[in-house]
């Protein structure tokens, strides 16, 4: 699902302040994995999932995402990638304000050209799916961070997506709901088999995930499968 | 897609109702005046011309001056085409001059130009003016101004009979001492309501006195234009009577000045007065001294025209640039909408919009904006064009090209000034605007 080979991430290139961020970062992930990745603030997590979100471009190296080679695409090119292959989950939710849940869940079909009675169905089940049923024309600002970031998630499914891209999910959430919000990711992981990246610097909620892959000074320094979460989930279930 | 996105920038402009009301407001202040300037100057124009017409744009005069006059704006006294002064023309120098009889235009003259243009002419008004006089029966009296005149004259002149005829080609030929006179000398010679017709007046001149038979009655017209200085009693109205009765006994039998009257529309007579123009010139071409000149009323009408068109267009300009003001306050709003939406941007981005869906989401803003804006200004400047209109007591003339115009002017505005905006919203980069705060 992606390959990342030998990635390096610069910034100023060229100049007396010349900054790497990424230093030869390897990873491969397999479709319809649950993978966290954890790292202390400037370990390079954000510049990472800005790559693997196709937000921005490597300064060198390989990064194939669902067959598709990013490193040498256009930033329109990009943009559909963005749409098509990958849906956002972020820390502050970023609904459009003003805009109804069931609208904001839309956006990335309206961008994709899909039709408005077909929009309109997708958003309701997977609103319904999020269990954001009863509120979907209440507007961002009367909805709770929880319910927020529950239609966020929705969003983010919209497009059917090959990876779902979560960036500190939970960071902005109290404790009791950042446990729904990561409740729903197994969810959607176990029942709809999606690929999930999670960056995250919390390790308890990386344990929660199937693989944990640490980030130290731009460089991958731990990367291990977590068996105890299967047997977490079967517990659930 | 695009009524989508139509949809979009209307829900984004509702969220913001105060703020695109502002901005709007700039947009119908210039609309609103250019329409109504427009409004206004079409109706001016309208009336000055209904005004003029009214003193008959059908009417060319022909007048015989002194061709150095024409020549030299009749300051430089000069001989008739260059040449050397030949012995007893050089009366044309200085302003003292008079012309011969033959050098005016003649009655056979008259006969040959009708015949020269049968389907231009509906008729050759004649006039001689003899001067003032009183008419007085007792004590009462009535001042008039005696007007010699052909029958033709009727066709020239607005004149509304009221009783009886005009002057007719019999009274003409045998110079009959006849009169068609105002209901207002009626009014003070017969104040019993006697029947004028075939009355005879008294009309007293500086050294005689004679005698007409009244035949028609004319309605006595106050013009708007004139500013009478004399007491309403001391009126002096026309007295209209045979050209030829007139000119009984006079030294000059030719005629200084005639009024062709023309037939057809205003760019048909615009056309003949040239013609005409050219006509006399070939025939005066053997006089050194004394020509014609040819002047309607409807080129100077079109001469007016152009003057009041280029003073609407200069007061057009200057609103245009209360519209120009009104766009730059469009993509100032639009400059703040986009940086207070960065974190907007930066999402809808991350979602799959490319740079044209955001630049089109903006444009589309600004364009209704000014396009809401402009209909609004529309609304309101045909209003106050038509309020002005009225009370200036023009005809309303709404043009749909002005109306037309502006829209599509004010969208373009909305466009024009969206689109800097629009693209830097678009060029923003992803990344940046997501942590943008």
């Amino acid at each position: 699902m992606i390959e990342i080979s030998n990635l390096i991430k610069k910034y100023y290139v060229g100049m007396p302040n010349e900054l790497t961020i990424l230093k030869d970062i390897s990873l491969s992930i397999q479709e319809g994995q649950f993978i966290s990745v954890v790292g202390a603030s400037g370990s390079g997590k954000s510049t990472l999932m800005n790559i693997i979100g196709a937000l921005d471009r490597p300064t060198s190296g390989t990064y194939v995402l669902d067959g598709i080679p990013i490193q040498e695409m256009t930033e329109n090119e990009l943009s559909e990638v963005r749409n098509k292959k990958i849906g956002f989950v972020f820390q502050t939710f970023n609904l459009i304000p003003r805009t109804t849940a069931l609208n904001n869940v839309e956006l990335p079909l309206f961008y994709m050209g899909v039709g408005k009675s077909e929009r309109r169905k997708k958003a309701e089940e997977l609103l319904e799916l999020v269990g954001m049923g009863d509120r979907m024309t209440h507007m961002p600002n009367e909805l709770s961070g929880g319910q927020k970031q529950r239609v966020a998630i929705a969003r983010a499914l919209a497009n059917d997506p090959a990876i779902i891209l979560a960036d500190e999910p939970t960071g902005a959430l109290d404790s009791q709901t950042g446990k729904l919000v990561m409740d729903i990711f197994l969810k959607i992981h176990r029942e709809e088999h999606r690929t999930i990246v999670l960056i995250t610097h919390n390790p308890e909620l990386a344990e929660q995930t199937e693989r944990i892959v640490t980030l130290s000074d731009g460089r991958i320094i731990g990367d291990r499968l977590n068996h105890s979460q299967k047997t977490e989930v079967g517990v659930r279930a | 897609m695009i009524w989508e996105n139509v949809l979009l920038a209307i829900a984004s402009l509702r969220a913001n109702k105060m703020r695109a009301l502002l901005t709007m407001l700039g947009i119908i202040i210039g609309i609103t005046s250019v329409i109504a300037i427009v409004t206004i100057g079409n109706a001016m124009t309208a009336s000055v011309n209904s005004n003029l017409s009214s003193f008959g744009t059908n009417n060319i005069t022909v007048f015989i001056r002194e061709k150095t006059q024409r020549s030299f704006g009749g300051g430089i006294p000069f001989l008739g085409g260059g040449g050397p002064p030949q012995g007893g023309q050089i009366r044309g120098s200085g302003n003292s001059s008079r012309p011969e009889d033959s050098d005016l235009i003649s009655l056979s003259m008259i006969n040959k130009l009708k015949e020269e243009f049968p389907n231009n002419i509906t008729g050759v008004a004649l006039t001689n003016s003899v001067g003032s006089a009183t008419v007085k029966d007792g004590e009462k009296y009535a001042n008039v101004s005696i007007s010699g005149t052909n029958p033709d004259y009727l066709l020239s002149s607005n004149m509304n009979i009221l009783q009886g005829r005009y002057l007719n080609q019999n009274d003409m030929n045998n110079y009959r001492n006849v009169a068609v006179v105002s209901d207002r000398l009626v009014k003070s010679i017969f104040p019993n309501g006697a029947d004028p017709i075939s009355q005879q007046i008294k009309v007293y001149k500086t050294n005689t006195i004679e005698i007409y038979t009244i035949v028609g009655v004319y309605k006595y017209e106050t013009s708007s234009m004139q500013v009478s200085t004399v007491s309403e009693e001391d009126v002096s109205t026309n007295l209209y009577i045979p050209v030829t009765t007139s000119k009984l006994g006079a030294s000059q039998q030719n005629y200084s000045s005639i009024t062709v009257v023309a037939k057809g529309d205003s760019s048909s007579i615009i056309n003949f007065t040239t013609q005409l123009q050219t006509y006399f010139d070939e025939v005066y071409k053997n006089n050194k001294l004394w020509g014609p000149r040819v002047n309607s009323l409807e080129t100077q009408l079109s001469s007016i025209m152009d003057v009041l068109n280029s003073i609407k267009l200069a007061i057009a300009f200057i609103a245009g640039i209360s519209l120009l003001v009104g766009g730059i306050g469009v993509m100032n709003i639009m400059l703040v909408s986009v940086t207070e939406r960065t974190r907007e941007i930066g999402t809808r981005k991350a979602l799959g919009a490319k740079n044209f869906h955001i630049r089109f989401q903006f444009i589309t803003e600004a364009a209704i904006i000014s396009g809401v804006g402009g209909i609004i200004g529309i609304i309101l400047g045909t209003t106050v064009g038509a309020v002005v209109s009225v009370v200036l007591k023009a005809p309303v003339t709404v043009s749909v090209l002005v109306t037309l115009g502006s829209v599509i002017f004010s969208m373009a505005i909305g466009v024009f000034f969206g689109y800097y905006p629009a693209n830097k919203a678009a060029k923003l980069d992803p990344i940046e605007a997501l942590r943008y705060e």
